[in-house]
């Protein structure tokens, strides 16, 4: 903790940023904050309650955040990740920003809830993390720390309904999605979604139907899941931020899965790696073409 | 009365158009199950024009373009097949039966084979019978005041 603040203290001092971006203790758990001034460095926390991918106020979504001056941001490897994504797809300098990287042993599911992590406040995203030190940041703080307990990890729910026939598939799903609200949490919180003006918004002609209802909520998340598709870190925000519960990350995985399994690629925090999906080889596999 | 699927076919202006019309100046025999979209290129087929249609009432969808190395644009076809390579998994992830799509490449000189490519979709889906789960989707308000 103490290398952390003394970092923030003398990125701040000698102006070398405007603001850190970190984490501090709020009246209800763990939060974001920014650190403006070095003596108010001691703000800065890091433990398992450190869930948020602050990497979304670098989204270029956010120019009143840009307008604060050059940032250090503190990262967990998935939120490195989501950085490099930034970074590939030219929504973002490196001269622009200070990564300071955290060795992360995994966070739990709520910010809000005790900090310690066991077997049942882990969040499930943390069971399948390959990567818990970042190589994209600048700086890496904080000591070595233990591989997170793992319980049910999404790729076990994931597992689950891949056993089960596409009817009950079909019958989960829309359960789920229906309850959606349409509250755009999912894409607000996302770090990767930075159209200017989301295809959601668009009414002439109007190719997702906006009010909540399922089927226009299946049309949404199927689109956002698709346009994620090789780009989403896994940071699991969207799940985390959805006020109806939805596990929305689930998706992010299916597609993560098929571009792993098809393109050989993983999402990591290498910029210089060019993403699956834009580009193409001559000889992809096309057995489900006829 | 037996059941008709409803087939919407997205296909590209260059090779598989040409060869639905090749299969029409032939004369070829087929299902009348199909409405043709035609369209610049595989490539500008989003996937959401397929839920659309499915939103709309299609029971089944084929999505047909140029052979590789045949595109007009040159990659087109190429990008497409990434993206429906993925949106189809995502589909048959939240337990959309992927059979009720069909992907194929259809050239300029294939009417025969769209010919096929049109009689095993309509018989496959007809086989699905009609898609109910897509259509119990729709909103209380749909169909009223010119909303569809």
């Amino acid at each position: 903790m103490n290398e952390l603040r003394d970092l923030a203290r003398r990125l701040l001092g000698d102006g070398t940023v405007k603001a850190v971006v970190g984490y501090e203790e709020g009246p209800r758990g763990v939060r974001p904050v920014f650190v403006t001034r070095p003596e108010d460095a001691d703000q800065l926390i890091f433990d398992p309650r450190a869930v948020q991918n602050l990497v979304t106020f670098l989204n270029p979504r956010r120019p009143h955040v840009k307008r604060l001056g050059k940032l250090a941001v503190v990262v967990k490897a998935c939120d490195a990740r989501a950085a490099a994504g930034l970074l590939r797809e030219s929504q973002l300098r490196r001269d622009e920003v200070v990564l300071i990287g955290v060795r992360c042993g995994g966070v739990v599911q709520s910010p809000e809830g005790p900090a310690t992590l066991n077997e049942e406040t882990v969040a499930p995203r943390c069971g399948t993390c390959a990567q818990r030190v970042p190589t994209l940041a600048d700086h890496v703080v904080g000591p070595e720390l233990p591989a997170p307990p793992v319980q049910s990890s999404e790729d076990e729910m994931m597992a689950r309904l891949d056993g089960r026939p596409h009817a009950e598939r079909w019958d989960f799903w829309m359960a789920e999605l229906e309850r959606c609200v349409r509250c755009n949490a999912c894409r607000e919180v996302c770090p990767l979604c930075f159209c200017e003006r989301c295809v959601q918004d668009k009414s002439e002609p109007q190719w997702i139907e906006s009010s909540p209802h399922v089927r226009g909520n299946l049309a949404w998340h199927l689109t956002r899941a698709l346009h994620l598709a090789g780009r989403c870190s896994t940071c699991g925000e969207c799940t985390r931020a959805c006020p109806a519960g939805i596990p929305l990350n689930l998706l992010n995985r299916q597609a993560a899965r098929t571009v792993a399994a098809r393109f050989g690629y993983v999402v990591g925090d290498d910029p210089g790696v060019a993403a699956p999906v834009g580009t193409f080889r001559q000889d992809d596999a096309e057995e489900f073409i006829r | 009365m037996s059941f008709e699927p409803k087939i919407t076919a997205f296909v590209c202006n260059w090779c598989t158009y040409t060869g639905a019309d090749l299969a029409g100046t032939s004369r070829l025999q087929m299902a009348s199950n199909v409405r043709i979209i035609r369209l610049p290129c595989t490539g500008r087929i989003d996937p959401l024009f397929l839920l659309k249609a499915f939103e709309r009432g299609a029971d089944g969808i084929i999505v047909s373009g140029c052979h590789p190395a045949d595109c007009h644009y040159n990659a087109g076809n190429y990008h497409a097949r990434r993206r429906f390579a993925i949106f189809r998994e995502l589909l048959d992830f939240v337990g959309l039966d992927p059979a009720r799509i069909t992907f194929s490449w259809v050239s300029a000189s294939e009417g025969n084979k769209w010919r096929e490519v049109v009689n095993d979709t309509v018989e496959r889906v007809r086989a699905l019978g009609p898609f109910t789960a897509y259509r119990e989707l729709t909103p209380p308000a749909a169909g009223l005041g010119g909303v569809r």
